[in-house]
């Protein structure tokens, strides 16, 4: 055995060694994020969930809004992005933006835009929706910061 | 550590259940080339040829991964795919580390050896014990029932090696007991019992010990009453250390123990209370006994006194000699240090491995100890979470005390580098314990029975009259 094959040995077990190990965290790895099997279930939600997207949304001037911020309540931090509106707020499933909030209904109000302002729009909820201290009767439209309350939750949209 | 919602399971994408017996097989495979491979290694660096028994002991190797493969495929088919190949590779790599030492000692003449033989032969037993485990603990929440019965096994254990004429004192250490020509080690069955037994009732009394306290300093501090467990736990390990002189199983019981309590009520104050209960400990038995004291100034300064550390010296020599890439299998003299296939297995390995050697097999035990604590995250009953916890830490623990104590990060003290170092007790215990591991991450990952959720549609909403 000469010296140079014994160096070779050596260093292909640690190759050998370190292969394991990899192959061992590449399991893993597949373990946590590889593991989402598309199953009937899943797949057929996902397509009842997901309305067609729309064919790609035009570029907004400046200054439009462009997401929908929860600023207070249960669900309070949580964004959508308005890409995809209009936008149903309740505490149905259905809801694009679902809010935990016991005195917000199933389907509660929603925001759309006419292209060129948003509206937010009450779904004959239980308990109302508010602007200030104005309850949304019709189609009222919004500005970018207007508070909207709905139950105890407060929205508003964000540039 | 509360459980998530029992439908937790069906909703979230990362618990889609799998089996990934595959993958598992494929792991084994390697993991079989690690020992075999390193086997071979150990021949041509030594001999300069391939041992002419490769292929005896090649079919040993893959028959028993093979049939520890094919009793989870029966027996537990969701288990977690990576548990049984970390072990598999860890023990060929033992094996094979041990026979290179035998050939040194053969070599030498040494009075000692050989015990790779005998070595192999704790494993095939300790492939049985992992199959009977698996077959006997269908559900592990029935060990629940028997909380106080382990508990009681538990002590029991402990106690045989004090039993006069049973017990047998090998260098200063009362801990093994002699049964005709076997020589056993009740102490590392006694700590799969003890953490039964810790999980059992602390998911009883966490709720006792977890709200109830005082508050000092921003540290919850439990009541004086409900120390009695941890104190219990302390003057037992304080107990293994006076009677049967073995510092580190007594570590080993108390820290396992105090993790579990850490863990079962979430209460810092418990680590404050043991920590110092520890330093305490440490520190009484430092005064109190010599051969404390030997460890400690074996750690500080092992050069003061090259006659009485001359183990600790050689193991350090040997592992600076190793370097980044290690002398190679076979070619290095591990055999100098006493005890190199034992207690000093790691700086075996890592004088002929080198660092990147040795860091792959602490990698190995990291993966081991993650797969361990991810179940124990992932499991839905707190008896189950409590006992995967016990189990993964008293890995991480026994791994931490030793690869500490042989590179002088911390006094040396006597435990088994799991699945590595030559012993029967260990090599069935540690089997044992990757079955009821196997076992727990079974029942985890299985997909839970279908439970259709509640629509939102259908719950009635709260109506408040302004």
């Amino acid at each position: 055995m000469d010296e140079l094959t014994l160096t070779l040995i050596k260093l292909g077990f640690l190759a050998v060694l370190w292969l394991f190990v990899l192959s061992a965290v590449s399991v893993i790895r597949s373990d946590i994020f590889g593991a989402r099997v598309e199953t009937p279930r899943g797949a057929k939600n996902g397509a009842a969930a997901k309305p067609a997207k729309p064919p790609k949304p035009r570029r907004r001037p400046r200054g439009e809004p462009t997401s929908l911020i929860v600023t207070d309540g249960p669900n309070a931090g949580q964004v959508v992005s308005l890409e995809v509106q209009p936008i149903l707020m309740g505490r149905g499933s259905d809801a694009a933006l679902r809010l935990d909030d016991d005195y917000v209904s199933t389907r509660h109000a929603r925001i759309a835009t006419n292209g060129e302002q948003w509206f937010v729009e009450d779904l004959g909820s239980t308990n109302g929706t508010y602007l200030g201290s104005q309850r949304v009767t019709s189609p009222t439209p919004i500005a970018v910061g207007t508070p909207v309350r709905l139950g105890k939750t407060v929205v508003e949209l964000r540039k | 550590m509360s459980a998530a919602s029992p439908r937790a399971g069906a909703e979230d994408p990362r618990l889609v259940p799998r089996k990934r017996r595959g993958a598992e097989l494929w792991l084994l495979l390697l993991a079989t080339v690690v020992g075999v491979g390193a086997y071979i290694a150990v021949g041509l660096g030594f001999d300069g040829e391939i041992p002419t028994d490769t292929p005896r002991l090649a079919g040993g190797i893959v028959g028993m991964a093979l049939i520890a493969h094919v009793a989870i495929r029966r027996l537990a088919p969701y288990a977690d795919p990576v548990l049984l190949p970390i072990v598999v590779a860890l023990n060929g790599l033992g094996l094979a580390m041990i026979h290179r030492i035998d050939l040194s000692l053969e070599a030498d003449g040494s009075p000692v050896g050989p015990f790779a033989g005998n070595q192999l032969i704790w494993t095939a037993l300790g492939v049985a014990s992992f199959i009977a485990v698996l077959l006997v603990v269908r559900d592990h929440r029935r060990l629940q029932a028997f909380t106080y019965t382990f508990g009681f096994l538990a002590l029991v254990l402990l106690l045989l090696p004090l039993i006069p004429g049973l017990g047998v004192n090998i260098l200063g250490a009362q801990i093994w007991i002699r049964v005709g020509p076997f020589s056993f080690q009740p102490g590392e069955v006694a700590k799969i019992c003890l953490v039964v037994f810790f999980a059992g009732y602390l998911v009883v009394k966490r709720d006792a010990l977890a709200l109830a306290g005082r508050r000092f300093l921003g540290i919850d501090l439990p009541r004086g009453r409900d120390l009695g467990p941890i104190l219990v736990a302390w003057l037992l390990s304080l107990g293994v250390l006076v009677f049967q002189r073995d510092l580190g199983s007594s570590l080993l019981f108390f820290g396992l123990f105090l993790v579990m309590l850490y863990v079962a009520t979430e209460r810092p104050g418990w680590l404050v209370v043991g920590g110092l209960l520890f330093a305490a400990g440490a520190y009484f038995s430092f005064l109190t006994f010599s051969h404390v004291q030997a460890r400690v100034d074996g750690w500080l300064d092992p050069f003061s006194n090259s006659e009485e550390y001359y183990q600790i010296i050689q193991a350090m020599y040997g592992m600076a000699y190793g370097g980044l890439l290690g002398r190679g299998l076979g070619q290095g003299d591990p055999s100098m240090t006493p005890f190199s296939y034992s207690d000093f297995i790691l700086t075996s390995l890592g004088e002929e491995l080198g660092l990147a050697g040795i860091m792959a097999i602490l990698m190995m035990y990291a993966l081991l100890v993650e797969r361990g604590l991810r179940t124990a995250l992932v499991c839905r009953d707190a008896f189950g979470k409590l006992i995967a916890t016990g189990l993964a830490v008293s890995f991480a623990l026994q791994v931490f005390v030793v690869a500490g104590g042989v590179t002088r990060l911390i006094p040396l003290t006597g435990l088994t580098t799991p699945f590595m170092s030559q012993g029967g007790s260990s090599m069935v215990a540690n089997w044992a314990i990757a079955a009821l591991l196997l076992r727990i991450s079974d029942q985890t990952r299985r997909p839970a029975p279908e439970v259709r959720p509640l629509e939102a549609d259908d719950a009635t909403q709260v109506v408040k009259m302004r």
